[in-house]
């Protein structure tokens, strides 16, 4: 009545792992018609023995494959034929043995019992029985030594002994609260060249460091020149404009408020920074405020002061904390009293 | 037959394997372990083979990664690049970064076994999501196996993290950009976050000089150890509770139909080990991954257009993008915009994922033992819960590639993301009622072979019309969609006949 392609064995409950029908004997019971060692092609040799150089073929070229494998290395390595030679001498060796268990090994169908995965209630009532014998004679007086001791002081000697962990790193403290940014730090670029009010055109945009921090990761600013767009004034007197006499200068931090990334995209049609991670959209001429995308808040502007030699230094450090937010970050308020409404 | 040769050379091999059974057996008294092991029998489906494909995954990954271990220096001192790569000639990189370029370039098969490594990382992330929407699906974690279930769900959560700290090893500028933005989620998260990350990278981004070393442990030692633990209880538990299998003829929630571990199945199954290593290694060597000598090293300054993560993070990187730019403050505290794309979406996901079989419990009311497996259709809810979260999924995959596809499509970034934001509210709701709908029509219809009477008793009733008896198979219950009216009418029209 069904509809599969083997003979069908139906073997009884067997096996050390089937519960109730453990420690049956091994059924003597194979039928003849039933018989396990039956394979499609077992009746028919000539077919079978083409089989098998079907197969040995297969394998040979497994073979070819290997010793070209060594022949690559031998003369210096190719990662292409290296891959295909890999590729094709498992191929073939896969196909060989699937050919192999299809037609020339026993497997068809059988059907066997699922037995019992799970114990009887006499075996679990023993566990019970058994784990009593421990947790009674722990648990009398009370359970004295378990909950008033052991467990103050399991506790005690387990916080002592992951208590190293501790050592991991420092405290953050202070740290995500300012940059390497202090005042009369010279702009410099990567290549620790100073920068002068002259070396960035108009709609260029350059990235800088403090002078002796170059590659610092909290640090990083982008110098841009707006010409003589009008620039909103995001924060009223805490001392953030264009440079005055510096050919319109703005400096903000490159990290980006949303998730740290560099804001390394510079839209200069609309005078828009985006940060290549997750596209936050910062508006260059209104303070750096975010536009678009997932950034909260904008981007911590540098003041900027030109020395008489003409080159560009910071008045001071970011006024807020730069790059994403985090628990103790506080508000902006916090960072710019002075804002007025 | 056999011939007399034959017959006589297998009496020899038995006497022979019996004698090394024997040894065997005198020592440890196996046979009879060894007997069930070699009669254990498994039910044939393709789709339980995908299971089979992330392990056989997890055994080239441990091979190709012990390799390149050999090779790997997990060290962030600065040294000046002077090696065959004229590209990259007198650039300031880190050793790791160096080494992994050293390791493309001058070591023979060293670019091979990086790139069918991280293939081979790809392919067992989608085999395991595969694996566990088809165990999802088909109601396979139903008692007893749920506890197979939080296993394949813990070994899902570590290979992610695993694949992402591999990914993250080369120092190359994408991965550092990854790298930085992980800091950030983990830094917004509250209360812990600033100091845990100060922990775990040993203190302010990019860390302490022991970071890439702790990552390195990490993905060399500790996780695999934790994925070859829990894979090994999971075969374990598999190998206890016997596999589950589709309803169908002569199939019972007692009884397993299928063939033998030996010697067909443990064949065939070596065979798919080979096939799965033809992939990887086709791969591998001919289809370029990670070019990290185009991305060149990480500078905290510097990031590129195109910065995605690997397939399988795509979806909370692109959940950081759909996100708005809400974060919120109050009392001098703040919750950080990273925290809910990054911690709390991947925290509820995984939280009503591990819940689901108890979820699933009450929802359908079954709290039984089940050895036959739903097919999709027969739990509409379910499917259609689980369509809207593959769409949202789907849906949140896309929106980490808005850059790449924007570019494709010559289409803004702005618009796609506005898109996919409205997409991974409404996308989940049609997909789910696509799914519904498609389920209770497919009920209807009862279209499928295993539902369809296979042989059975056909009559012919009052009004001539004829009518199968005794078509239902036992171990379904109730859905047969049809089947089982026309077998009551069928029978009744025999009892008046």
């Amino acid at each position: 009545m069904t509809a599969t392609k083997y003979p069908r064995i139906v073997t009884g409950t067997h096996g050390p792992e089937e519960g109730a029908g453990a420690g049956t004997p091994w059924p003597d019971d194979v039928p003849p018609e039933q018989d396990d060692t039956w394979y499609p092609l077992r009746d028919d040799p000539w077919k079978a023995r083409r089989m098998e150089y079907l197969i040995a073929a297969f394998w040979a070229v497994t073979a070819v494959c290997g010793i070209g494998l060594m022949v690559v290395y031998w003369t210096g390595g190719q990662t292409q034929l290296e891959g295909a030679l890999f590729a094709a001498g498992a191929g073939c060796l896969g196909t060989g043995l699937v050919l192999w268990a299809r037609f020339l090994l026993p497997g068809h169908e059988v059907t066997g019992s699922r037995g019992h995965h799970v114990s009887s209630p006499e075996e679990r009532a023993a566990v019970v029985e058994s784990l009593s014998r421990g947790t009674d004679a722990m648990m009398s007086r009370r359970g004295f030594l378990v909950k008033k001791v052991l467990a103050p002081v399991g506790g005690i000697f387990g916080i002592a002994a992951i208590w190293p962990l501790a050592s991991l790193g420092p405290r953050p403290g202070r740290y995500l609260y300012h940059t390497k940014w202090y005042a009369g730090a010279r702009l410099v670029t990567e290549d620790n060249r100073p920068v002068h009010v002259s070396d960035v055109m108009v709609d260029g945009l350059l990235t800088v460091f403090p002078e002796g921090y170059i590659g610092d990761a909290s640090s990083p600013a982008v110098l841009l020149n707006v010409g003589t767009a009008a620039v909103s004034e995001p924060y009223g007197e805490s001392g953030f404009e264009v440079v005055s006499g510096a050919n319109g200068l703005v400096c903000f931090s490159k990290i980006c408020t949303h998730a740290g990334c560099a804001v390394s995209l510079f839209n200069v049609l609309s005078m828009q920074l985006i940060c290549p991670c997750h596209q936050s959209t910062f508006d260059v001429l209104d303070g750096c405020k975010p536009v678009f995308g997932p950034a909260p808040r904008a981007l911590p502007q540098l003041p900027l002061g030109v020395r008489e030699d003409g080159y560009l230094y910071a008045k001071h450090d970011f006024y807020q904390p730069i790059g994403p937010g985090f628990w103790n970050r506080g508000s902006d308020r916090q960072y710019f009293p002075k804002v007025s409404s | 037959m056999s011939t007399v040769e034959e017959r006589s050379a297998s009496r020899k091999r038995a006497q022979r394997q019996g004698q090394a059974l024997d040894f065997v057996d005198d020592r440890l008294g196996s046979s009879k372990w060894i007997r069930s092991a070699l009669d254990k029998i498994f039910p044939d489906h393709w789709s339980f083979m995908v299971g089979e494909v992330a392990m056989y995954c997890f055994v080239l990954l441990l091979a190709t990664g012990i390799y390149l271990a050999l090779f790997y220096s997990p060290s962030s001192a600065v040294v000046t690049y002077h090696g065959s790569y004229a590209p990259l000639d007198g650039q300031k990189m880190t050793q790791a970064y160096e080494s992994v370029i050293n390791l493309s370039f001058n070591v023979r098969f060293g670019l091979l076994m990086r790139q069918a490594h991280h293939w081979a990382a790809n392919i067992f992330l989608a085999a395991i999501a595969f694996h566990m929407c088809r165990v999802f699906f088909t109601g396979a974690f139903r008692r007893p196996r749920e506890a197979n279930w939080i296993i394949g769900i813990t070994l899902l959560l570590i290979s992610m993290l695993e694949g992402f700290s591999g990914y993250s090893l080369p120092d190359d500028l994408l991965s550092g950009s990854g790298l930085r933005v992980v800091y950030s989620i983990v830094q917004s998260i509250p209360f812990v976050g600033p100091w845990l990350a100060f922990n775990v990278w040993g203190g302010p981004f990019p860390g302490s000089s022991a970071f890439l070393q702790r990552l390195f442990v990490i993905h060399e030692f500790l996780f695999p150890l934790l994925l070859a633990g829990l894979l090994g209880a999971h075969l374990a538990v598999l190998w206890h509770q016997k596999h589950t299998d589709f309803a169908g003829p002569g199939k019972t929630e007692k009884n397993i139909v299928g063939s033998r571990l030996w010697p067909q199945y443990a064949i065939k199954s070596q065979a798919l080990l080979m096939f799965v290593a033809m992939v990887v290694f086709g791969l591998g060597g001919l289809v370029q991954i990670n070019p990290i000598w185009i991305y060149g090293p990480f500078e905290a300054a510097r990031s590129s257009a195109g910065t995605q993560p690997d397939w399988y993070v795509g979806w909370l990187d692109g959940a950081l993008r759909l996100w708005p730019h809400w974060e919120f403050r109050s009392f001098g505290h703040e919750i950080a915009n990273p925290f809910f794309p990054g911690i709390l979406l991947p925290g509820i996901v995984f939280t009503v994922i591990y819940a689901w079989p108890w979820i699933d419990k009450r929802v359908f009311s079954d709290y039984g033992e089940h050895n036959l497996l739903d097919r999709p259709r027969d739990k509409p809810l379910r499917t259609a819960l689980g369509v809207a979260a593959l769409i949202f999924f789907i849906d949140t995959t896309l929106a980490s590639a808005t850059d790449l596809i924007g570019n494709g499509l010559q289409v803004s970034f702005e618009l796609l993301i506005e898109i996919l934001q409205y997409g991974s509210f409404v996308g989940p709701v049609i997909g789910g009622v696509v799914a519904y709908r498609t389920c209770i029509l497919l009920q209807r219809t009862g279209a499928h072979p295993v539902q369809r009477p296979v042989g059975g008793i056909i009559v012919r009733d009052a009004h001539g019309a004829y009518h199968t008896l005794g078509a239902e198979h036992d171990g379904h219950e109730g859905n047969g969609h049809g089947g089982p009216e026309e077998v009551v009418l069928g029978a009744q029209a025999h009892r008046e006949a």
